[in-house]
């Protein structure tokens, strides 16, 4: 489903490369736990992956495309329908409501709207705050807060989960209880994912672990 | 091909974001979107309403003349109508004599008369002669007239009331025999016999224009030019256009430059917009990285943010056109359409909407606020949604963007613009200039400003030193946010340093031209009123007058297409015309016996004579040669003027009367009793005027003054926008940071030194800014005295720095700036502290 073949890239040139020819193979449904330091290049893996950042050399082949080949647009509207994120910092809009939150993709794809809001409503539902769906986030605790986030990142039923380090702003209880329901859910909707984390706790939820260490990632037992 | 659907998603979230967070930043976007628009559309409804009435009434005076030959006021042989008359191409011709007649008491204005053959201006000007309701033979009598209904409410008068006039310093009395309806004609009007007005107004075998309508298959083109070889000096054969286009051609560099003075108020905005867009699309930085993230292209959320700032522009031009529309309706009814020019005094104008202007004035406002959003758009859209994701990304952002390279290169396209001559007559490349210079330095303001911090010494104290470190650290966005404030001060700051300038130059101007105690004046601006050869004899013999200067003005057509010049014949010696007149440049040495003249500016640029040359001009009929000995400068004649000698002009004409005089008291004479003197002499009590010089001067100062009162009202406007600018930067400022006022408040900083702190930047930031408004207004200062003023206008004025004035305004602004941040900031640490940082994301 997602395989990376080779990828390199650095900042500035003639310094270390944040990755450097990093491989990976990830299968449908599979859930992935990448672990590293920080700036050990994390979160650069999770931009390439999307397409949000380019690499200096290697490939990302998502679904049998070549990520490369594609031009921004192209590589935009593959993400719109493909991927869902989920953030640290929730990035939650707070002028809209949850429902409005997490219809958001749907929208973007052009869901009828008769469509858009029980589709939403049901993820909603399936992530345990069904209740909060008219409130706003201002309202809200952060489990909440991330609750709702994970509800955006499915709703539109994408093939690849991206999420950085989702818990990194919990305290361990409402962690545990959004990597449940991050769990279940995979489970549910058949996705891929791809959680990185420097928490071992988080990190155990994931079906695989891989530390990112040089620019390579190595198998975690 | 984009997807609108993205576009319309991505409009929608940050539109709201927008009108949630902060509403009041959009409101003030559209108002100044709004005001711009509303003072465009104010000034042109209210232009047009007046050239209107003024083509309709000229139409009504025309008719349906083909040609019309006019001459000098003192007209031409009438002999010239009977051979026109039997001319095989010419079917109707029309004699008319048309004067502006002096009005007793002389503080009236000259009323304008036509005297017509009625029964031939029956056949050219049936509205008009249709109109008059009397018997057409009670015209007959020689001192019967019909009076529009304008000029009946203004000097009180009804039918069979006498109307009392001057004619060669002689009182006479004319009957109202008839007032026209309203809708005959609007402006103030007289209608004689022609033969009445001859022989009443002293013009016996004198007229001065000819209508003719020629007969079918006739070329009117080809009879005009065959006509024009015939004519005598000073009389033309001219087209009913150029007759229609008088108005509309003597006004057009006012106009144009209020339309650009109510530009000047969306351009303002636009830089509001422009502003204002910037710092949101800085706020909204994560929302608009989570778009992308969520799928949302470059190309849909350039086009959603340039949607969003065109939205607030349609919103701005919809209520501004209404408002416009208002404030035009309203100025129209309650103070005329002047605008400050009596030439554009027309009574009676109305208010026409057509929906084309109002349409192109609204796309002029979503223009100017596509254009101020273009480039916040473009750099958001080019933004990595990876990096703005991550917070503190903003500064850098900002200062990426290369501003100094188009700066320099607009600066300079500016100073070479300032070079350029004029087009058709209107200082085109001197208003670019403005606008280049403008742009560039808005766009020089980031690295200009760098380099000014970091000159000034930190104090080594928390408060102004964190203050002066986030000033320094937010730079880019910090300037960007004063845009609006730079533009419409630096603007406000060249218009006030241009007034006072002219002003200056006015009030010198008026000292050399009103050297005498008294001026005598028997109406101004007539054709009849006048002092006869033994009336200047009484008054020159009066033993309080020490001396008498008479002069003899008097308007002369050089050319068909041109307003009339005006010909002033005084007594001026040719080796101390310096003396005499405000003299700007002379000819080195005058040739030959040839009299001299000495031509205003506007003559010079307009005709386009020089010093040391020969000027041929038509008196009596006749042209006669003059020897142009130099420029003068002269406020007062728009379409020229020429002075001669007196005994020149008296060689020339044999004509000794004088249309006014300057009268020097003789030691120890009041003013009081000179003018009783002079009176007693005359036999008239209020068939002159006699004015001090002072007195005159202090009436033209104020005409002056009210003149450039829409002037200040429309600069005022731009201010007022760039105070919005000013208060959009404080408020987003404070709300963007209230995060970083909560950090400080959890590190122990008191909450009157956060807010000290805050207003300490508001402080710097303002004074940058008036600073920069200073240097630029100064700058633009030079364009507006030296370029468009002269090219507008034809004259010139010498540049004059009202210090105080701009001292006074500079203190103004700042102090309404600190008090802006200082009032933004306590409403952003109105808010709990702990939340505030929390909600950093």
């Amino acid at each position: 489903m997602l395989t990376l073949q080779g990828l390199s890239k650095r900042y500035r040139a003639g310094g270390a490369p944040v990755l450097d020819g990093l491989n990976l193979e990830l299968c449908r449904g599979e859930f992935l736990a990448v672990m590293g330091e920080s700036g050990s290049g994390k979160s650069t893996l999770l931009n390439l992956i999307a397409g949000l950042e380019r690499p200096d050399s290697g490939r990302v082949l998502f679904e049998d495309i070549e990520l490369g080949a594609l031009d921004d647009d192209a590589l935009t509207r593959l993400r719109r329908a493909r991927v869902g994120f989920i953030f640290q910092a929730f990035h939650v809009l707070p002028y809209l409501t949850v429902l409005q939150n997490v219809a958001l993709p749907l929208d973007l794809l052009g869901v009828p709207r008769a469509q858009r809001q029980p589709r939403a409503q049901q993820w909603l539902e399936r992530c345990g705050i069904g209740a909060l769906a008219h409130s706003y986030p201002r309202e809200l605790s952060g489990g909440e807060l991330q609750r709702i986030a994970i509800a955006r990142a499915l709703v539109h039923e994408p093939a690849l989960l991206l999420a950085d380090e989702p818990t990194g702003n919990l305290d361990a209880a409402t962690a545990g209880q959004i990597l449940r329901v991050l769990r279940e859910q995979l489970r549910a909707s058949a996705a891929s994912a791809i959680l990185i984390t420097h928490s071992p706790a988080a990190a155990r939820a994931a079906d695989r672990i891989a530390r990112l260490q040089a620019g390579r990632l190595t198998p975690e037992n | 091909m984009i997807d609108l659907r993205a576009v319309r998603v991505a409009w929608t979230v940050l539109t709201l974001a927008q009108l949630r967070e902060q509403p009041m930043r959009v409101l003030t976007t559209v108002l100044a979107i709004a005001l711009g628009v509303a003072l465009g559309v104010a000034v042109y409804l209210i232009n047009t309403a007046a050239l209107t009435q003024f083509d309709q009434a000229t139409r009504r005076l025309i008719g349906q003349a083909d040609i019309v030959i006019r001459g000098p006021a003192t007209g031409f042989d009438e002999s010239l109508f009977a051979s026109l008359a039997r001319d095989a191409s010419i079917a109707v011709a029309s004699p008319v004599l048309e004067l502006h007649v002096a009005l007793v008491p002389a503080s009236l204005p000259a009323l304008p008369v036509l005297g017509l053959d009625a029964f031939r201006a029956s056949a050219l000007q049936p509205e008009l002669m249709a109109a008059i309701g009397a018997d057409i033979t009670a015209l007959f009598a020689p001192d019967a007239i019909v009076l529009s209904r304008a000029a009946a409410d203004s000097l009180g008068l009804r039918r069979s009331d006498r109307l009392s006039i001057n004619v060669g310093g002689a009182l006479k009395s004319l009957r109202v025999v008839d007032v026209l309806p309203d809708s005959a004609y609007a402006e103030p009007l007289g209608i004689m016999d022609i033969a009445g007005a001859q022989w009443t107004l002293e013009r016996l075998g004198r007229i001065n224009r000819i209508d003719l309508q020629l007969r079918p298959g006739s070329e009117a083109r080809l009879v005009r030019e065959r006509l024009a070889r015939s004519l005598s000096a000073g009389v033309f054969a001219i087209t009913p256009q150029i007759e229609r286009a008088r108005a509309s051609t003597a006004t057009r560099a006012y106009r144009v430059n209020l339309d650009m003075l109510a530009l000047v108020a969306l351009l303002t905005g636009a830089f509001l917009v422009f502003s204002t867009q910037w710092l949101s699309v800085l706020r909204r930085r994560v929302a608009l990285g989570l778009l992308r993230s969520l799928g949302v292209t470059r190309a849909q959320l350039r086009l959603a943010l340039l949607a969003e700032a065109c939205a607030s522009g349609a919103l701005g031009s919809a209520l501004g056109v209404l408002l416009g529309a208002l404030i035009a309706e309203l100025m129209l009814h309650y103070l005329g359409a002047d605008l400050g020019n009596r030439q554009l005094a027309a009574i009676g104008a109305s208010l026409a909407l057509h929906p084309w202007p109002m349409l192109g004035f609204a796309l002029i406002g979503i223009g100017a606020a596509g254009a101020g959003g273009a480039l916040p758009a473009w750099q958001a859209a080019r933004r990595a949604p990876a990096l703005a994701l991550k917070a503190g990304d903003a500064e850098q952002d900002l200062s990426r963007l290369v501003t100094t390279g188009p700066g320099l290169a607009l600066t300079a396209c500016g100073a070479l613009l300032a070079w350029l001559p004029p087009i058709g007559g209107l200082p085109l490349p001197g208003y670019l200039s403005i606008a280049a210079l403008l742009f560039g330095a808005v766009l020089l303001l980031p690295a200009l400003t760098l380099r000014l911090i970091a000159l000034i010494p930190r104090t080594g104290h928390v408060v102004p030193d964190t203050a002066f470190a986030q000033l320094q650290g937010s730079l880019s966005s910090s300037t960007v946010s004063l845009a609006s404030m730079i533009v419409s001060f630096s603007l406000m700051v060249a218009m006030a340093i241009m007034v006072h300038s002219f002003r200056d130059s006015f009030e010198l101007w008026l000292d050399k031209l009103l050297p005498a105690d008294v001026q005598l004046r028997p109406a101004l601006g007539s054709d009849t009123g006048g002092l006869s050869v033994a009336a200047q004899g009484r008054i020159a013999a009066l033993t309080g007058v020490a001396k008498v200067e008479f002069r003899r003005t008097e308007p002369i057509l050089l050319r068909s297409d041109r307003a009339a010049v005006t010909l002033i014949a005084r007594d001026i010696s040719p080796v101390r015309a310096a003396d005499t007149l405000p003299l700007l440049r002379e000819a080195v040495q005058p040739t030959g016996a040839l009299p001299q003249a000495w031509i205003s500016e506007a003559v010079q640029d307009l005709y386009g004579y020089l010093p040391g040359q020969q000027l041929e001009l038509p008196l009596a009929g006749r042209l006669q040669r003059f020897f142009i000995a130099g420029v003068w400068r002269d406020y007062v004649h728009a379409g020229g003027s020429i002075v001669i000698r007196r005994q020149d002009y008296v060689a020339a004409t044999g004509d000794r009367s004088a249309s006014e005089a300057a009268i020097w008291r003789a030691p120890h004479t009041g003013t009081a009793a000179i003018d009783t003197a002079i009176r007693a002499a005359l036999g008239a009590d209020d068939s002159i005027e006699l004015i001090s010089s002072p007195q005159l001067r202090e009436r033209s100062l104020l005409a002056f003054d009210q003149a450039f009162l829409i002037t200040y009202a429309l600069e005022a406007v731009a201010v007022l926008i760039g105070l919005f600018g000013v208060s959009v930067a404080a408020s987003s400022s404070a709300l963007a940071r209230r995060a970083q006022f909560g950090m400080l408040r959890h590190l122990g900083m008191l909450r009157r030194q956060v807010l000290w702190m805050f207003a300490s930047e508001g402080l710097a930031l303002s004074a940058l800014a008036v600073l920069y408004g200073l240097l630029l207004g100064a700058l633009l200062s030079l364009i507006l005295v030296y370029v468009i003023d002269r090219q507008s206008f034809n004259w010139s004025i010498d540049l004059a720095v009202p210090w105080l004035q701009l001292a006074s305004l500079s203190l103004a602004l700042i102090a309404a700036s600190a008090i802006t941040a200082l009032w933004s900031g306590r409403a952003a640490m109105s808010q709990d502290s702990i939340r505030a940082v929390r909600e950093d994301w």
